[in-house]
């Protein structure tokens, strides 16, 4: 299966963040997600696990916020009290949220129990709750729509298969499952085009999104040597390489920066350029789409 | 006869014998495994001679044309099919497909392939396909759906259909009225990031997936894989609606398009009120009892810059005529009153994706919408015509243009696409943009208006009449937009009264002679002896009465019957 990339600058128009005046975006339930996978069989000793700890930076500054227009969804306009502010960059006192932090390499040989407890993306206000989330290949991935507004969540993998489904009624809860690994598979509502969701489908339970403090937290890992990969849907990604012991907890820390803004390369089921209309013969990585 | 038909079974004999033949070669042939590669090896020669233009030699929908197209041609390399029986996110199935191939897409590039490849050449385009996702292997079989039986149409139905088109928001794409002008359509992307455009559900001949109402229910259920469109099977298994209220919402939708799909005809009809008496407005009652005659419209893609995916693709025109004033009313969809800043980004995403750009690089700009009617400069002698495409240099067409940012409609004589000389002279116009469509009512007298205007419209001939429609927020101006070709407008000579008059004249003319025959016949034969003077009579009653009762039929059917009506 062939990759594609984006350019940062192709994500521009996906990486919808809404931030609420002291709302809190970004955090999902993967934090604990170890622990839950834990209940089940694990394959190695949990006695012999270690920790791996650290922090997102972003240096530089970020692009202004941008004002979403949701005078069509007065629900939606009224959740944020008309405070609707997309950030693509959501940086704070230097700390980075929504990246997906993740095992790349050092798990392959091992097999991990598929948690029973469901992912859950919200539809409030509409905008994703969380923005930046992961599962595991066959764990529920619930998506609830908490507005008074319809909704359709169109979920476009590059390796999975699709899906698109239509929530017209508030309440409403679909789920889903991919069953293959796929980092990131966007989401997104046709019929408010701001909204964008991401969620990375990983093989363990290691992985997180970065809170607004820009930290994240993968716990109980098998003791060994690994890379860990730090994914922003703007930004592009980093890899960082770290060596687990037992009962210690490593420290590892990215730091993105706002010249990454323009150059970095972001892998996802992108788009295909539209300018590049005859070099595709061969599957040349596209320089992106302008928007 | 039989010493004629013998030849043919003995070389029929012969043929058989080599088709037996045929077949122990092929039962004799290598392996299976071998067999699907041949076969493979047959679908890749045919694909890349029929297929690779558009779709790319590596199916990943980037051919060397696709740039023209939008939507673009499919991607193959995803797996994502828009045509399926089977749930939305599914692989398709080999029939399903293989419709695909055979019947092609309507309202897009693709043409079905049925009648011009054969069916193991379709059978092995079919297989390479699906080759280029992988998946196809290892994936479970789809299962096609069941989707039951197509309950019959009701007003209940349809209405009940209505409700959920408001309350699962279809409108928010598709709009109020289904012309695809809802307040998310300007913003629609597909899975590859190009710009889509919600369908405008009135006219279900450009229905990717079928025009029926079994067509439209399928698309509900399954969605159309790689687009917006979601699939409904979710509602249903929620609870949310029962499998019936989805057929009654396909039912709905089905109601937005004509019951036939419309028929081109060559003729316009316009009928004759009495003097002052046209439709004043473009929404005047009046009209409803006009018929409507529905004209394709294609891309401009003769010169330079030639379109290839205009924004409107027909007209529904009207006309009347008093005596002394012809009227026109123009129906056609139009997502948007242009320039409408909602629709500049669509403009701009539209403009940058599509391809030829011979005059440069179109720039997104608040452009009118734009809307002409062509006639000869006079009524031609024969079937001499102008050069359809606005005349040229000395042989020019005689235009009303309107545009939807100024009042009324000018005349102008056009010497070609980009040489256009205004006259004086009026036209008057009246446009509403409702919903997703505009309507126009153009009218002038009978006489030329001005000077340079030389077109008198007479009665009881066919006058050659062509259109050409712009959408401004399509990125449509000059050269850039839909034409059609000569078409014949005809003003009928007797006011309408006639047709209903002659019939009855004719009636009573008959049944009189039928009684003056009856009667003469009985009293010949109380007369016998004046048969001979009695059947002169009768014959004179004859000539006397046919020619009335003629003329009568003529003024009513004539005309019809010139219109060239099917």
């Amino acid at each position: 299966m062939r990759t594609r990339h984006r350019t940062a600058k192709a994500a521009t128009g996906l990486a919808a963040l809404l931030v609420l005046a002291g709302g809190v975006v970004g955090c999902g339930d993967d934090d604990d997600a170890p622990a839950q996978a834990a209940q089940a069989e694990m394959p190695f000793d949990v006695a012999t696990a270690g920790h791996v700890q650290g922090m997102v930076m972003f240096e530089g500054t970020p692009p202004p916020p941008v004002s979403l227009d949701m005078s069509s969804e007065p629900e939606c306009d009224d959740h944020w009290n008309g405070q609707t502010q997309r950030e693509e960059v959501a940086v704070q006192d230097g700390h980075l949220a929504n990246v997906f932090v993740y095992v790349k390499e050092g798990l392959e040989d091992l097999t991990f129990p598929t948690p029973q407890q469901a992912v859950v993306i919200d539809q409030v206000g509409c905008a994703y709750t969380p923005h930046v989330s992961g599962v595991m290949p066959g764990q529920t991935l619930t998506l609830r729509n908490s507005d008074p507004v319809m909704h359709n969540v169109n979920a476009s993998p590059q390796v999975n298969r699709p899906f698109n489904f239509s929530q017209p009624a508030q309440n409403m809860e679909t789920n889903r499952t991919f069953t293959s690994p796929e980092v990131m598979i966007p989401l997104r509502c046709d019929v408010h085009g701001w909204m964008q969701a991401y969620v990375g489908v990983v093989a363990h339970p290691y992985h997180a999104a970065t809170a607004q403090a820009g930290t994240f937290d993968l716990s109980e890992l098998p003791p060994g040597d690994y890379v860990i990969e730090a994914w922003h849907p703007r930004l592009g990604t980093q890899e960082e390489q770290v060596t687990v012991e037992t009962g210690q907890t490593a420290e590892v820390s990215f730091t993105f920066t706002e010249a990454m803004l323009a150059t970095a390369v972001v892998p996802l089921g992108d788009p295909i350029d539209p300018h590049d209309h005859h070099s595709h013969v061969h599957h040349v990585a596209p320089t992106g789409r302008t928007r | 006869m039989a010493a004629v038909s013998n030849p043919v079974p003995r070389s029929l004999g012969r043929v058989l014998g080599l088709v037996a033949f045929g077949v122990l070669v092929l039962a004799l042939r290598p392996p299976p495994a071998a067999g699907q590669t041949t076969q493979l090896d047959r679908g890749r020669e045919v694909y890349d001679r029929w297929c690779a233009s558009c779709h790319g030699f590596e199916g990943d929908g980037l051919g060397p044309a696709a740039a023209w197209m939008l939507p673009r041609p499919r991607d193959f390399t995803r797996g994502l099919y828009q045509i399926r029986t089977t749930a939305g996110g599914a692989i398709p199935t080999d029939d399903d497909i293989m419709r695909v191939i055979n019947e092609g897409m309507p309202g897009t590039t693709m043409p079905g392939w049925e009648g011009q490849l054969g069916r193991g050449d379709r059978e092995a385009v079919l297989a390479y396909l699906k080759s280029f996702y992988p998946p196809f292997e290892t994936l479970a079989a789809p299962e096609p759906l069941d989707f039951g039986r197509t309950p019959r149409a009701s007003p209940e139905r349809i209405e009940e259909g209505r409700e959920f088109y408001q309350s699962i928001e279809c409108w928010q794409c598709h709009g109020d009225e289904g012309r695809g002008d809802g307040p998310s359509a300007p913003e629609l992307e597909d899975d590859w990031g190009y710009p889509i455009r919600a369908l405008d559900l009135t006219e279900n001949w450009r229905f990717n997936g079928g025009e029926t109402v079994e067509d439209i229910y399928r698309r509900l259920r399954t969605g159309l894989d790689g687009t917006p469109m979601p699939a409904f099977q979710d509602l249903v298994d929620a609870g949310f609606m029962t499998d019936d209220q989805l057929w009654n919402l396909a039912h709905f939708v089905r109601s937005l398009a004509p019951e036939q799909r419309p028929r081109v005809r060559e003729v316009i009809r316009a009928d004759r009120r009495e003097p002052g008496e046209l439709p004043a407005s473009v929404d005047a009652e009046d009209w409803s009892e006009v018929e409507a005659f529905w004209f394709p419209l294609v891309g401009q893609i003769i010169v330079p810059p030639r379109w290839f995916e205009p924004a409107v693709h027909g007209v529904w025109v009207q006309a009347l005529h008093d005596g002394q004033e012809i009227a026109f009313r123009i129906s056609w969809s139009d997502r948007s009153q242009s320039p409408d800043p909602r629709w500049m980004e669509w403009q701009e995403r539209f403009l940058e994706v599509m391809e030829p750009r011979e005059a440069g690089e179109v720039e997104p700009e608040a452009r009118p919408d734009q809307f002409v009617l062509q006639f000869p400069p006079t009524i031609p002698e024969g079937m001499d015509r102008p050069y359809f495409l606005m005349g040229r240099g000395g042989d020019p067409v005689y235009q009303w243009r309107w545009r939807s940012d100024q009042d009324g409609a000018e005349p102008a004589n056009a010497h070609g696409i980009d040489d256009i000389r205004p006259l004086d002279g009026r036209i008057e116009a009246d446009a509403r943009w409702e919903e997703g469509r505009w309507r126009l009512l153009l009218r002038r007298s009978l006489e030329p208006t001005g000077t340079g205007d030389r077109l008198h419209f007479e009665t009881g001939v066919s006058i050659p009449i062509a259109f050409f429609a712009w959408d401004g927020d399509h990125g449509e101006d000059g050269a850039r937009g839909a034409i059609s070709s000569w078409y014949y407008v005809h003003l009928l000579e007797e006011p309408p009264p006639s047709v209903y008059v002659s019939p009855l004249v004719a009636f009573v003319l008959t049944g009189g002679l039928g009684l003056f025959v009856i009667s003469r016949a009985q009293r010949r034969e109380r007369r016998p002896s004046e048969a001979g003077e009695g059947h002169e009579l009768a014959g004179s009653a004859d000539t006397d009465d046919r020619p009335r009762t003629t003329d009568g039929t003529d003024a009513s059917m004539g005309p019809e019957a010139d219109l060239g009506r099917p």
